[in-house]
């Protein structure tokens, strides 16, 4: 655990507090039995908001807290841990976004409600099935954006798109010209096709603002991967301790002693790069490309060693959706994939570094 | 990504420190050693030292900065953990390096101060602190490795001495020793509490070292017999029977150096595997390294090194800031193995055959050196714990994992 200030210590620990007894595992199981539009309990999401935890990354000035996003990422690895639904990365990404690049109407406009968790936002960029902000179509003409985006997360329910056109990054506010079509997944969450058809645009700021905005996306994503592999982890644990065979609990054969060493040991190193790169956009270093490459590769890499061994290590019971373990393998593919997999970030980290 | 000096800035600068800091090095550290340190010379023996070398180390066991965080009453630095850190930086600044090392400041100086009496902290820490005296550590045998309590070397109570029988084995610096701090049996009826930690002069008589070749190529260490020697029983450290939790402290010790955990610029020393891979294999016309495979391989290792930098550096932060020896700190010693090993492989595999030779004509000194790291370096998953007990010690101790029944 990174070094905390004392803010930073409350805010992790009431997180940790509300998602364990307000948003356990059992929670999003009743999410995904009700299969609600927005692919959340807007309840749960309304007790966040008024926790101010959208409004983290929100300055002070627009009614945020302004903690940075190393607090965003306590706040999001503890939902990870127990699967918690929420528009919270999304909504955060977004407004970090209308903060950094929005006109000053804008700001006071958006960032206000955003804060108190009563508008949903996202950031829209890939066209298709794999992260390549390389291929973007999406285009701006007139102060109008025309293009499809593919898999936008909470695009279900979110009332404000910050859209990446080939030009740069964009604020869609209204409905007209928007078009959502649902994509069903694995994960059971919101992964909208959105269709924007000439939809009213405003701009944020160019290319360099989308590469950023993507990466503070990236590295949020990433603490929310480090709380579920955290947890896929230590209910493994758990039952190995439980569980008898051979006359003897699981816990104590070496074979499955060494698979947790080295698991363990991966986790440790995900959660320095996490928080790495996490501290990093905090520091605003000129680095942060690398570092956030570096935490989602690893994290990616660690999650999905994490997440598969669970199901194997619990056996049968790991194979049924009474259990748990399939939420977490499940999301955890979908985390993997979303904002660039493992491949994608060495390949990205390898050019960044010139080799 | 921060850089390796970046990693190894300041935390908190005590700046009256820093200025004392900065004068005395000025004042003693010779210009011309500058970067000079090497690194391997704990593992290939003595060399001759040069008069400017022999001056640098002098200096600094007199000042006790060579063991900067020991007691000054025992020649140590009596520095805080702040002060001793400003010390490093000073000293990385300008390119010094610390001329005092060995196994007495890794893992037997720390221990003793620990367990020893007055009486054996007077006699033994000073000239550890000088840089004056070699210890060598009598743990294993030929049957007592992993599983180092079933040791059978055996020390016979004779009233104000004991005599002492058996083998050990894989003494590292055996040959080159003065002491040796020795693991030995005095009750043959339990296993670990029939331990008990002895101090062992390397001249006395029945002592006798038989160097070992490695494969590669260097004899860094020994078969060690002992027949009949007679140690005196105020060279027992801590009471009879209570070696083995004096033992298991220095291993401690033995690991958490054995980690990296010093210093992360360190351990990243050297050409950057990108920049290696450039000039081995050259690049595409894309300008990225030729052979795709191998360059996402280099990349794997340059994130492992860099998340292994981070935690080296997250676990310095989380115990100074008093969270506690942080959780981190137990998969130290299998990361920076692996991280080691890799390296070497990797490098090899870029080099090609250049990587592979022996010895003269054909190959720069950096290939040949190359090849000795590659082999030196498989050693570190085995010594000091090796990573299979490592992982064992992490799934009973770390994670609570229950013994076999
Ligand atoms: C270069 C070098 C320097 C050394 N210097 C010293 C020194 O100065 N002083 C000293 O006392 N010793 C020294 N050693 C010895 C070192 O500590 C031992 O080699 C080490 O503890 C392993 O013991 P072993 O070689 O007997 O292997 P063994 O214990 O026989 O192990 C063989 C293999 O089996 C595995 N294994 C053993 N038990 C288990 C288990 N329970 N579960 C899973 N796997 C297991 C091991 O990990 C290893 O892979 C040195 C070793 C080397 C290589």
């Amino acid at each position: 655990m990174a070094v905390l200030n004392e803010e930073q210590t409350m805010l992790r620990d009431m997180a940790r507090e509300w998602a364990d007894n307000e948003a356990p595992v059992s929670a999003f199981r009743k999410v995904r039995n009700a299969a609600p539009t927005e692919g959340y309990d807007t309840a749960a999401w309304a007790e966040m908001g008024q926790m101010g935890w959208a409004g983290i990354v929100v300055p002070e000035e627009f009614g945020g807290s302004a903690f940075g996003y190393l607090s965003l990422g306590m706040v999001l690895e503890q939902l990870g841990r127990n699967l918690t639904a929420s528009p919270l990365a999304s909504t955060a990404a977004a407004a970090a976004a209308i903060a950094l690049g929005g006109s000053d109407t804008a700001k006071a406009e958006w960032l206000p409600k955003i804060a108190v968790g009563e508008v949903v936002a996202t950031v829209a960029v890939d066209e298709g099935p794999n992260h390549d902000p390389a291929k973007i179509a999406t285009s701006v003409s007139d102060g109008l954006l025309t293009g499809t985006k593919e898999f936008v997360a909470e695009g279900d329910s979110a009332q404000l798109f910050v859209v990446a056109a080939v030009d740069g990054l964009y604020l869609v506010s209204g409905d007209t010209g928007v078009t959502r079509s649902t994509r069903k997944m694995a994960d059971f969450r919101s992964h909208a096709q959105v269709t924007f058809d000439g939809a009213k645009a405003e701009k944020l700021g160019g290319p360099d603002l989308t590469a950023k905005v993507i990466d503070l996306a990236t590295a949020a994503l990433s603490a929310e991967m480090l709380g579920m592999a955290e947890q896929a982890f230590s209910v493994t644990n758990d039952y190995l301790k439980t569980r008898v065979q051979f006359g003897q609990a699981l816990s104590t054969f070496q074979a499955l002693q060494h698979r947790m060493a080295k698991m363990f040991t991966e986790l440790e190193l995900m959660r320095s790069a996490v928080e790495g790169a996490l501290e990093a956009i905090d520091a605003g270093r000129s680095d942060t490309d690398q570092a956030v490459s570096l935490a989602k590769a690893i994290a990616s890499d660690a999650l999905h060693l994490v997440s598969r061994e669970m199901v194997q290590l619990h056996g049968g019971i790991g194979m049924t959706d009474e259990h748990d373990a399939g939420f977490y393998l499940k999301r955890a593919y979908v985390l993997e994939t979303m904002w660039g997999n493992a491949a994608f970030h060495r390949e990205r980290f390898a050019r960044l570094n010139g080799y | 990504m921060a850089s390796a000096a970046e990693l190894d800035a300041p935390v908190n600068p005590t700046d009256a420190f820093r200025k004392e800091a900065r004068d005395w090095l000025a004042a003693n550290f010779p210009p011309e050693l500058k970067g000079k340190d090497n690194a391997m010379s704990a593992i290939d023996g003595p060399t001759e030292l040069s008069p400017a070398e022999a001056q640098w180390k002098k200096a600094v066991g007199e000042k006790g900065w060579g063991v900067p965080a020991w007691p000054a009453q025992y020649g140590g630095g009596g520095l805080g953990k702040a002060e001793v850190r400003v010390l490093q930086e000073e000293m990385a600044r300008i390119g010094a390096w610390n001329p005092i090392g060995g196994m007495g400041v890794m893992m037997f100086g720390p221990t003793l101060l620990e367990y020893g009496t007055e009486a054996q902290k007077q006699e033994h820490i000073p000239p550890i602190a000088r840089g004056e005296i070699r210890w060598c550590q009598g743990y294993s045998e030929p049957g007592a490795g992993s599983d180092l309590a079933s040791l059978q070397m055996f020390a016979e109570d004779k009233g104000d001495h004991y005599l002492v029988n058996g083998q050990k084995t894989w003494t590292s610096g055996g040959q080159w020793a003065d002491k040796c701090f020795a693991l030995v049996r005095t009750d043959k009826t339990r296993k670990h509490e029939g331990i008990s930690f002895l101090l062992i002069d390397m001249t006395s008589p029945g002592v006798e070292v038989k160097p070992i070749r490695l494969i590669s190529g260097s004899s860094p260490f020994c078969e060690t017999f002992f027949t009949n020697v007679s140690v005196p029983k105020g060279n027992l450290v801590g009471r009879e029977g209570e070696g083995w939790t004096i033992g298991k402290r220095l291993l401690q010790h033995e690991r958490s150096s054995l980690s990296g955990g010093g210093s992360a610029a360190r351990m990243f020393a050297g050409k950057p595997m990108g920049a290696l891979a450039r000039e081995y294999r050259g690049t595409d016309e894309a300008g990225r390294v030729n052979d795709s495979d191998l360059r996402m391989r280099i990349v794997r290792h340059e994130m492992d090194s860099r998340a292994f930098a981070l935690t080296l550096r997250r676990a310095a932060l989380e115990s100074r800031s008093n969270q506690g020896p942080s959780a981190a700190t137990s998969i130290m010693k299998n990361v920076g193995a692996r991280i080691t090993q890799d390296r070497a492989e990797l490098s090899i595999e870029i080099m090609g055959m250049n990587g592979l030779g022996w010895e003269g004509e054909g190959f720069s000194e950096d290939e040949l050196n190359q090849t000795r790291t590659w082999l030196w370096g498989k050693a570190v998953s085995i010594y000091g714990g090796s990573s299979e007990i490592q992982n064992n010690v992490i799934a009973k101790r770390i994670l609570g994992m229950l013994d076999h029944q």
